[in-house]
């Protein structure tokens, strides 16, 4: 049975749930402690596995009665035929990771199509800090300092359009996120994160 | 029943294969008759949907929880399952056999041969794992109960409940797999025939035929060290003995004990040379290196069969049965399309963390047992 969505969801949450159609098959890498897996399972009627590296995250997951996976984004792919899924979700996970193509490609092998929610490193507020300050930025999007972040990978929501292109990746649908509500113009300059839905070409 | 726990409970035997109608072994042998043990906690429903039922590990037996009387000792998973507990005897109905081969009240080589009047000993036949799901099956049936709501099992346990799940599939709703991988890699089955050797040269031993005569408590001693050693970690024995010394300040330069590890292995083997018999002890090592899931083919083929939803936990430091064999298992589970959550969790108790990682166990076992509660 399919409920409403609540009204106080993330807004990147409430995008992805909108994104994507109702009763399919979702697998949520680096999905956390399961937030949006449970939101896609109890309003949007999909059915899902998460695959999450932190351990006390997999236990909120089990809580929220998810199967989940304990293991890393690459190696729990692995374990998964082609076209398993119908959609693969990375949000927030990918620039966490090292090899963002060999993933990405991974991921729409095990799905049918990929959304991924990316930060974006290019925000105003993270290019005047690094022009006029001389530093690394630190932004709402991306709150860490440069000595302290999980992020091993910055790039921009114009790079991801770039890197998709050489690689022969569709963007199906795209939309983006800042200071809590959707950024429709300007997104490059005005989103802390971006959402792509991508399919193979 | 008290509050707290089980309360105190008594081990009950169901006596089934009565000839002709022998268990017919793996091996092609036969067996008649099968006295089983076993023990309940908490309360059958009256549609009879609410069991579970739990394997014991190498050694264990019957006496999962609660007290039996006059002892001070509880049953070997008293902390998971009782009123309020992981396995909640307020809502569900726990039951615990003593596996074939064993010696805690279920046939095994120290039982008398109806046949012959006098102890098996060698002349019982080789068991296997499947031989026991087969036995147990036939006491769930005793009991009235046609589908389990849940089984679980670590270690030797955890063996058990992947064969019941694609030997029997659609008789449990779920399965909690623990500590444990699809067949014994050489390096288990190595370490099993140090310790079924340390048995078999013992001069005591006598083929088997120590009956009523001195058993061979040297070469079980042994045999049990090994064990023992397998089941902490590194950490685990660091911490707990370190290079502390026993009842002397400095070594003795002689063959005395001197380290207090040395102290608790000779204590712990020699209460378990008073508890268990040299031959159960035999059979049931080869029992699990028999084990493979695979034998018939690929893996993916034979847990394809199940369809319980799993949950799967094994433990960093356990290197007796490390993560990465049971992620052999789980990602068969995954091609197959199976239900299956899987956690490593995070400890220094080594492979004896099924065992005391009470607290990460039971949050997970609860909430998972929620959910198939609300899915079925």
């Amino acid at each position: 049975m399919k409920e409403k969505l609540p009204k106080d969801i993330r807004v990147d949450h409430r995008l992805i749930c909108e994104m994507i159609e109702p009763d399919l098959k979702v697998l949520d890498l680096g999905c956390g402690d399961g937030e949006l897996l449970s939101l896609l399972i109890k309003h949007k009627g999909c059915r899902g596995t998460g695959i999450e590296i932190n351990e006390h995250a997999i236990y909120k997951c089990v809580a929220k009665g998810l199967t989940v996976s304990h293991a890393d984004i690459n190696s729990g792919l692995s374990d998964y035929s082609d076209g398993r899924f119908d959609y693969v979700i990375l949000n927030e996970s990918l620039q966490e990771v090292l090899n963002i193509k060999a993933t990405i490609l991974e991921a729409l092998r095990v799905g049918k199509k990929v959304v991924v929610g990316v930060p974006n490193f290019c925000h105003f507020s993270a290019r005047l800090q690094l022009f006029f300050n001389g530093r690394v930025p630190v932004t709402e999007g991306l709150p860490y300092q440069w000595y302290d972040t999980p992020n091993l990978r910055f790039f921009s929501i114009k790079d991801f359009r770039f890197f998709c292109k050489e690689n022969n990746i569709s963007i199906e649908k795209f939309t983006a996120v800042g200071r809590g509500i959707e950024i429709k113009f300007l997104r490059n300059l005005f989103a802390h994160i971006g959402i792509f839905l991508l399919t193979k070409h | 029943m008290s509050e707290e726990g089980s309360g105190t409970v008594e081990t009950q035997y169901f006596t089934s294969f009565k000839s002709p109608d022998k268990l017919v072994l793996k091996s092609g042998e036969k067996i008649g008759d099968i006295t089983q043990a076993y023990e309940t906690y908490g309360t059958l429903n009256e549609d009879k949907s609410n069991a579970i039922l739990v394997f014991h590990a190498l050694t264990g037996d019957a006496h999962a929880a609660g007290f039996h009387e006059g002892d001070k000792n509880p049953g070997w998973w008293n902390p998971m399952i009782g009123p309020g507990k992981a396995f909640d005897t307020n809502k569900y109905f726990v039951i615990c056999a003593n596996c074939l081969g064993s010696c805690k009240g279920t046939t095994g080589p120290s039982s008398i041969n109806s046949e012959t009047g006098k102890p098996y000993g060698l002349s019982f036949p080789v068991i296997t794992i499947e031989d026991t799901v087969v036995a147990q099956k036939k006491l769930i049936e005793h009991l009235g109960i046609e589908k389990l709501f849940c089984m679980a099992g670590g270690s030797m346990g955890g063996l058990s409940v992947l064969k019941w799940t694609t030997l029997y599939p659609g008789s449990t709703s779920c399965a909690i797999v623990i500590a444990t991988n699809h067949r014994h890699t050489a390096q288990q089955i190595a370490l099993h025939e140090v310790a079924r050797q340390a048995i078999m040269s013992d001069p005591s031993w006598m083929e088997g035929d120590y009956y009523g005569k001195s058993i061979p408590a040297r070469g079980l001693a042994l045999a049990r060290m090994i064990g023992h050693i397998t089941y902490m970690s590194d950490k685990s024995m660091e911490e707990k003995f370190g290079r502390k010394l026993i009842g002397k300040e400095k070594v003795g330069y002689d063959f005395s004990q001197d380290f207090e590890v040395e102290n608790y292995l000779k204590y712990r083997s020699d209460t378990f040379v008073q508890r268990f018999d040299a031959n159960s002890f035999l059979y049931l090592t080869k029992a699990l290196d028999y084990f493979d899931l695979a034998e018939e083919g690929a893996l993916v083929d034979t847990v394809k069969k199940a369809t319980a939803s799993f949950l799967v936990i094994s433990f960093t430091s356990d290197w007796l049965y490390p993560s990465y064999q049971a992620k052999e298992f789980i990602k068969a589970m995954r091609a197959a399309d199976l239900d299956v959550s899987d956690i490593e969790i995070n400890t220094s108790y080594g492979h004896d963390a099924f065992l005391v990682e009470v607290e990460g166990q039971s949050k997970l076992i609860k909430h998972f047992m929620e959910r198939i509660e609300k899915e079925r």
